[in-house]
């Protein structure tokens, strides 16, 4: 087989003055949808997944709940059609986002399902002693969450949410859909014009794997910062992959 | 200073606590105890309003618990608490435990909050171990922090759910010590326990619950162990089980 690495330099014609400099705004594409809809699905994750912890308010747990379900169950690129096509047409003003903002929300959202789940549990996981102690020293709910719970599950869900983001740049590819110029446009789109499929589909391949690997590796590091000493907690150790 | 009246609560159908009523004076030692399902354990967390009731009153401080306008955590904030499993914060070291409520529900400051923390800590005898986390000591050791996180607050009451009955048995005299100076220093005390000779030594009254959550007897120490045969016929029955070994 010929390998042609090569066309990475040439000219496509256009704004880009080399296909590699497109491959590197595409890469900076996946990385942004990647990151926002990250940032989003840890705000409304941890939002919703303390919330339908809350014994004493069923309205909340309904809600937390019914987002959690709605989200986590409608195929992902489903939901980006969704976004794109039939929520402007009932909500008009959004017609005025950009695809990459609809993106956003909508990987953000169905992330923030599934980490609203893990929310849940890691904050269920705990013994019920630990709530009681901190209501017990006067703090109120919203203290016993934030300086006794939160930070406790939080670092026992730290292997799957590790695995949420680098899910979150693998499945930002579906943006291609709406025709946000990310990594999987970029391929489909530069294969079709040199023909050269495999070094496209390699190189991208390669990126994702990278920024994958990358999340892997920082988030390792900040698992072992908050490690708590003298406690053994089961699957709170290894990189979470 | 705690007066309960008429106290019930259910679990679903299930009634825990029936009809319980009983006084605590200021500077009183009182221990509650009775067979596991009795209830003690849910009636002591009915004091800082841990577990809700659905009748009957209870006044703590001239508070009224059952109110629900009662500003909860402030009142928590002065009733201090001690769990059969510890309950410290494991991801805060022991010196942090100390701290966090005072700072965060006091508003002292954090050098305040450490100095007097730090004062209960070396009357627990565990100075040394300030800079530890809860994971590193031992079960012994834990519960003592957790009586001393529990003073940090100056409570104007005590409550102790079963202080010893999680710890290995070699344990359980360091934490009984640290009870026992305590309640010497007039500190008011509601003790759940199953040790009767800390109850002998240093209580002044002792509640007696049996299953289905009723207050069986509520009498003095010395009449308590002193006089059985006033006492019910339950009482006697477990008084025999649990002395006689």
């Amino acid at each position: 087989m010929n390998w042609d690495w090569e066309i990475f330099f040439q000219d496509p014609g256009g704004q880009h003055t080399t296909y590699l400099e497109w491959l590197m705004s595409a890469w900076g594409w996946t990385l942004s949808v990647s990151l926002l809809a990250l940032l989003l699905a840890l705000l409304m994750g941890f939002m919703i997944g303390t919330l339908r912890t809350l014994p004493k308010h069923p309205g909340w747990v309904l809600f937390g709940t019914g987002w959690t379900e709605l989200f986590r169950n409608i195929p992902l690129l489903l939901q980006i059609f969704l976004w794109y096509h039939v929520i402007p047409a009932l909500v008009p003003p959004l017609k005025e986002l950009s695809g990459f903002v609809l993106v956003v929300l909508a990987l953000g959202f169905f992330t923030s399902a599934r980490i609203s789940e893990q929310v849940y549990s890691g904050i269920r996981a705990l013994p019920k002693g630990q709530f009681y102690a901190a209501q017990a020293l006067g703090m109120t709910t919203w203290q016993s969450y934030r300086y006794v719970i939160l930070p406790r599950a939080g670092r026992i869900i730290l292997p799957p949410l590790v695995n949420e983001m680098m899910s979150i740049v693998k499945n930002s590819s579906v943006a291609f859909a709406v025709s946000v110029s990310e990594l999987t446009l970029f391929a489909l789109q530069v294969q079709e014009e040199t023909a050269r499929g495999v070094e496209v589909y390699l190189a991208v391949t390669g990126l994702y794997v990278v920024s994958a690997l990358a999340i892997n590796l920082l988030m390792g590091q900040i698992e072992r910062r908050v490690q708590i000493p003298g406690l053994v907690l089961p699957g709170a150790t290894g990189g979470g992959h | 200073m705690i007066e309960l009246k008429q106290v019930s609560k259910w679990y679903g159908a299930v009634q825990v606590l029936n009809d319980c009523s009983a006084q605590i004076h200021k500077g009183e030692v009182v221990v509650v105890c009775g067979p596991s399902g009795s209830g003690k354990s849910t009636l002591i967390k009915t004091i800082n309003a841990l577990e809700p009731i659905q009748q009957g009153e209870i006044w703590v401080d001239s508070i009224p618990l059952h109110d629900p306008k009662t500003n909860l955590p402030k009142l928590r904030s002065r009733v201090g608490m001690v769990f059969q499993h510890f309950e410290l914060f494991p991801h805060l070291s022991v010196t942090e435990n100390l701290t966090l409520a005072q700072v965060k529900v006091l508003g002292r400051s954090l050098d305040e909050a450490k100095k007097h923390g730090l004062e209960y800590l070396e009357r627990v005898g565990l100075i040394a171990h300030k800079d530890k986390f809860p994971g590193q000591l031992s079960g012994g050791q834990q519960q003592r922090v957790a009586i001393a996180r529990a003073l940090s607050m100056d409570p104007i009451v005590m409550l102790f759910d079963e202080p010893t009955s999680a710890l290995d048995p070699e344990m359980v005299g360091e934490v009984l010590d640290v009870m026992v100076s305590l309640a010497k220093e007039g500190m008011t005390m509601v003790v759940v326990t199953h040790e009767m000779g800390f109850a002998r030594k240093v209580s002044n009254r002792v509640i007696f619950m049996d299953v289905g959550g009723r207050i069986l007897e509520d009498c003095s120490r010395d009449e308590f162990f002193g006089n059985p045969d006033a006492r019910q016929p339950r009482t006697r029955e477990f008084l025999d089980k649990i002395l006689h070994h």
